[in-house]
């Protein structure tokens, strides 16, 4: 019978690399986008200045960016979600230039000199937007992952004026979808806020 | 997505110039290119942003209505003049995509959009369209969206526009600048292409042509004019059919009338047939429900398709029906 045996020079191989393993930097994500960031060459690099909640941001980003990823990832405003990242539930909803848009099909470089609102715009003064307000008194959510969008769809929705019927709303607030089906809080939302 | 670099471009000329060259790509409002750039089925070298370089006015002109390429698609089907005069227009934009993805998406981007045929958005499928030389997944697969006319046996794909069923029905020109000549006009029906043994082109833009606006001849049609979009949920989904129906009437006699579909072929698909029809008969359900079987004859269902031949010849019929209560 053969007999199974490590060898010295495979013991030590393999334990020095273990050992040089554990000494990589609690850091590694850090260490990998500093890499990254290095790589992408500096003509895949854009400058852009971009009005954010009324504040002026001027940034150097890789021209991939979307305008969802640049509010999330560089000005860490996180209420925008990231939902299908394909155009197709809503939940990047912001405002570019007081219009509703997405921000996950816009590309931040083209955002240059244009004014943003997200969620975290609405509420003024410590006080909250009517359509948040709306929101927590209708029910207007469940889980909330799609509230951010829902909202900024919404006030867009009242600011149209296409809110003369239960029908025109459902089929204005069509492109923000909502997995716990909370649809009639927010229809009932934006009923009331309009009907100010 | 695959790295790229961004250019603004400030002139038509500029964007035509170097459109022509490999691996450039024109964006404006993206709402299609950049879900293409995210699935690495466009892979531009450079990207050119044309949205300063591009009108974005509607006006009037001596024979009918010029929209500037870089009009929003919400701006367009709000606009007075095309509400009033050419409400095919603004009911067909109304019925696509989401308010958001209108208040993004440009006229000139509209036309250009790519077909929705998942085989066509599914990288490790094969598809002519994207990959010219593997094959057509959709002819014996899942077909269910796919075209019931003018498709070959290289691709079934459907286009995906309602914009652009209106205009086919209106006979709009497509205006377009090039490098070597002014203004080239290419009448609608002549843009997009049927797929053939070339799939991978959509359309007959040239290679430098830049999209700069579309015109729309003045037209009678305005009165009576509907659009009927049949899709798998009520609001917010590509057509299964689509039908731009207007009629031009003297009391109840149809003078003259137009019927285009989407959801049913490579390109938006005029019923020429019925429209000779429906000329000099009276305005009647029974007239509509003949037209409708006029056009339906045309249709050649694929394997899982076939549901959407009665559904088009009822959606022919309601369409001419809603037109005499526009």
């Amino acid at each position: 019978m053969e007999k199974q045996t490590i060898s010295r020079r495979f013991f030590l191989f393999t334990s020095s690399m273990a050992a040089s393993l554990a000494f990589i930097p609690a850091g590694v994500k850090a260490f990998y986008n500093n890499v990254k960031r290095a790589i992408v060459r500096s003509k895949e690099k854009e400058t852009v200045s971009i009005i954010v909640n009324k504040q002026k941001h001027t940034l150097s980003v890789d021209s991939r960016t979307t305008l969802l990823d640049l509010l999330r990832e560089e000005l860490h405003l996180t209420g925008s979600k990231k939902g299908c990242d394909h155009g197709q539930c809503g939940a990047c909803t912001v405002h570019i230039d007081g219009q509703r848009a997405l921000s996950c099909l816009s590309l931040a470089v083209m955002m240059e000199g244009h004014e943003i609102t997200t969620i975290e715009g609405l509420a003024q003064d410590g006080k909250l937007h009517p359509m948040q307000q709306a929101f927590l008194e209708c029910d207007g959510f469940q889980c909330g992952y799609c509230t951010p969008g829902q909202i900024m769809s919404a006030v867009a929705c009242v600011n149209e004026g296409r809110t003369g019927s239960v029908a025109e709303i459902k089929e204005f607030m069509s492109g923000n979808l909502c997995r716990c089906g909370a649809y009639n809080g927010i229809v009932e939302s934006i009923q009331k806020v309009a009907a100010r | 997505m695959r790295p790229f670099t961004f250019q603004r471009i400030q002139s038509l000329d500029q964007a035509s110039a170097r459109k022509a060259n490999d691996g450039h790509q024109c964006i404006a409002g993206g709402t299609n290119l950049l879900d293409l750039m995210k699935k690495n089925i466009t892979v531009p070298e450079v990207l050119l942003d044309i949205t300063k370089a591009l009108p974005d006015q509607i006006e009037t002109t001596a024979k009918g209505i010029r929209i500037g390429a870089m009009v929003r698609n919400s701006a367009a089907a709000n606009h007075d003049l095309i509400r009033s005069k050419f409400p095919l227009v603004s009911k067909a934009l109304l019925a696509g995509a989401s308010p958001q993805i209108r208040n993004m998406a440009s006229i000139g981007g509209n036309l250009l959009q790519r077909t929705r045929c998942p085989y066509f958005y599914d990288t490790t499928l094969p598809c002519n369209k994207r990959n010219p030389g593997t094959g057509c997944g959709a002819i014996d697969g899942e077909n269910r969206m796919s075209a019931i006319v003018g498709y070959s046996t290289e691709c079934v794909a459907v286009h995906p526009s309602d914009l652009c069923i209106a205009l086919a029905a209106l006979d709009a020109n497509v205006i377009i600048r090039t490098t070597d000549k002014k203004e080239t006009i290419i009448p609608f029906k002549d843009f997009h292409r049927l797929p053939g043994e070339t799939p991978e082109q959509d359309n007959n833009l040239p290679v430098s042509g830049i999209i700069t606006a579309v015109d729309i001849p003045s037209n009678q049609f305005f009165k009576n004019a509907a659009y009927v979009k049949l899709r798998d949920r009520e609001s917010y989904a590509f057509a299964l059919i689509s039908v731009a129906a207007a009629l031009e009437l003297n009391g109840n006699k149809i003078v003259q009338a137009r019927l285009a579909s989407g959801g049913v072929a490579h390109k938006p698909w005029r019923w020429y047939e019925a429209e000779a029809f429906l000329k000099g008969k009276n305005a009647t359900l029974e007239t509509f429900q003949k037209a409708a079987a006029i056009v339906v004859k045309e249709t050649k269902p694929l394997s899982n398709n076939a549901f959407k031949v009665p559904m088009l010849k009822g959606a022919v019929e309601v369409a001419l029906q809603n037109c005499l209560n526009a």
